[in-house]
């Protein structure tokens, strides 16, 4: 175990640094003098004074490399310039808003797609499964942003049951928030749940077609029991690994998602940010990001690990 | 090819694909009005005889400026995919054949860009490169050059211990022959099938781009703009909103079920 870990870990070090390289790598594409296109619409002098002293503008580019990355090792991802605050305050400042929209997508995404693709396994070449393969092509190829606006125009313009866009917080008034959420939520977990529907389906036929089903089915089990219990259990693991992978296209929907719906979270601070030309911000959300995807593909890597005693013994 | 012609979704996909690409190509003709043309007196003007699928907020014809659109479309989707191929084949082949520490430079590279999740690294890279169609170009293409690495690397891998690279090989021929006469033939199959998946995503990256404001630029029509435009007047013209969502969605579907026919017909061991 200890040894995986380690060798795991080795990998994840010079992923990381090459994130920092790429991420960095990012202010160069800036055309002309970063510090003014740092500083943004305002350009003011004293901003642009500051910026070309806090990024040692003037020094090589590996030198400025090493203050970069040395201050963000310290958490120091630099200042928002239009909202003057540091960025990793900002981005821990939304977190929560994108958490509460990305949990609720993945439950949703969960509910669909492995019931979808539980039906879609069981009743292979009926009716179901050609039903259950529409939804997940529908799934893939809906741009979430039309899905939402969509949902609005039922939901809010025709029926008026709920809120066009919004939020409210949840230790305010949790109704309203869940009145809020749910449109947002249903659109993420869509996506999701058509790729989640097409590993268990893939899981799901695997298993079934093992000895050890067919021995439960042998006993005379009930195939409820069969399909849910001795079945399902074991197709569970790869599909809640390959969900946890699901994270990148969770932040990247959430980004249009908060966009369409107006929630004020993660997506919707690195959009602004690129309108008000808020460089580092951008540059910091994208660096979180990579992090949090990194240690959650580490983590995956170890539940499976932990949980499929083959690996363990191999 | 006779296995992809037995499948129907796969030849609807292509039909429809067929149909847009006719459509990008004969826009000039095709179009009713011009996609720029602004009409005080159509202003969100309901679908109708003259506007058959609507006018917009400025009263311009919304099915000209879908059928301009389509160029936005389909060139995105093309040509961001050939930006990835064009980067992902060569370096994914270095990577492959040379393994070592080339191998393992590459393959943390190409981590690290996947760390980065697809859409969120588009949205830096046009937004530092600036916005425009060229550029959601760039950033979709350089954005999904890792998984074209990572499928080459892959498939040369597997082709290397093959016996026609062996036989290949003991006859004395150079390294680059090897590559690109003997193994480079034998791995383009899976990569046509990546890439016509890849365009059907990219597709969906530019909408995506272009409704954020970081693709084609106003006035020039693109679904994904005209998008982000309608939903400021869905409660009074929804036909904004609806006919561009359906224009994407049938390209990207389309693609996808080119893309997973090509795959079932290529490799049968995938179904």
């Amino acid at each position: 175990m200890l040894k995986y870990l380690l060798r795991r870990l080795a990998l994840v070090v010079p992923t990381l640094f090459f994130v920092s390289v790429l991420i960095f790598g990012l202010q160069q594409l800036l055309p002309g003098d970063p510090a003014i296109a740092l500083a943004g619409e305002d350009r003011d002098p004293n901003v642009v004074a500051y910026l070309r002293a806090k990024f040692h503008l003037d020094e090589p580019l590996p030198v400025r490399y090493w203050y970069w990355l040395s201050g963000v090792l310290q958490g120091d991802l630099g200042d928002s310039v239009r909202i003057q605050k540091p960025v990793l305050e900002l981005i821990l400042e939304k977190l929560p808003v994108t958490i509460q929209l990305a949990t609720m997508a993945m439950l949703i995404a969960l509910a669909i797609g492995i019931t979808a693709g539980v039906i879609s396994a069981v009743k292979k070449g009926t009716a179901w499964d050609y039903a259950a393969n529409l939804f997940a092509l529908w799934g893939l190829s809906t741009p979430n942003f039309w899905l939402g606006i969509l949902l609005i125009l039922l939901f809010a313009v025709q029926l008026g049951w709920l809120p066009a866009s919004g939020y409210v917080s949840p230790f305010e008034d949790l109704k309203a928030n869940l009145a809020a959420m749910i449109m947002p939520a249903f659109v993420l977990g869509n996506a999701i749940a058509a790729v989640l529907m097409r590993h268990t389906r893939s899981a799901m036929l695997q298993v079934l077609s093992s000895d050890y089903v067919r021995t439960a089915r042998a006993k005379g089990l009930d195939e409820r029991v069969v399909v849910l219990k001795h079945a399902l259990q074991n197709a569970l693991i790869p599909i809640i690994t390959l969900g946890a992978l699901e994270f990148g296209t969770l932040l990247s929907g959430a980004v249009l998602t908060e966009q369409v719906f107006s929630i004020p979270g993660f997506g919707k601070l690195i959009v602004d940010a690129v309108f008000n030309r808020d460089y580092l911000v951008v540059q910091g959300v994208v660096l979180f990001t990579a992090t949090v995807y990194i240690t959650l593909n580490l983590l995956a890597d170890l539940a499976y690990f932990l949980v499929n005693p083959r690996m363990r013994v191999s | 090819m006779r296995r992809l012609l037995r499948r129907s979704g796969a030849m609807f996909g292509l039909a429809v694909v067929t149909f847009f690409v006719l459509l990008a190509l004969a826009a000039p003709w095709l179009a009713p009005h011009d996609p720029l043309a602004t009409s005080w007196s159509a202003v969100r003007h309901a679908p109708s005889g003259a506007y058959l699928f609507g006018a917009d907020e400025l009263g311009r014809d919304v099915l000209s400026r879908i059928i301009w659109g389509t160029r936005a479309s389909i060139l995105a989707g093309v040509v961001s995919v050939s930006i990835s191929l064009a980067l992902g084949v060569p370096i994914g082949m270095l990577a492959g054949y040379v393994g070592r520490w080339v191998d393992a430079l590459i393959s943390r590279v190409t981590d690290a860009m996947l760390a980065c999740p697809f859409l969120i690294l588009a949205i830096a890279l046009a937004a530092f490169l600036g916005p425009s169609l060229t550029n959601a170009m760039i950033a979709i293409g350089i954005s999904a050059t890792p998984v074209f690495i990572r499928l080459t690397r892959a498939q040369v891998l597997s082709a290397k211990s093959e016996d026609y690279v062996e036989a290949a090989r003991a006859l004395g021929n150079p390294h680059l022959r090897i590559a690109l006469r003997h193994i480079f033939p034998n791995i383009v199959a899976p990569l046509i099938v990546q890439a016509t998946l890849a365009i059907a995503a990219a597709v969906i990256a530019e909408a995506s781009l272009s409704f954020l404001g970081l693709g084609q630029q106003p006035p020039a029509p693109s679904w994904g703009s005209m998008l982000n435009v309608a939903r400021n007047y869905v409660d009074q013209a929804p036909w904004m909103a609806i006919w561009p969502g359906v224009s994407i969605f049938l390209l990207v579907l389309s693609f996808n079920l080119l893309g997973d026919g090509l795959r079932d017909a290529l490799d049968p061991r995938h179904k």
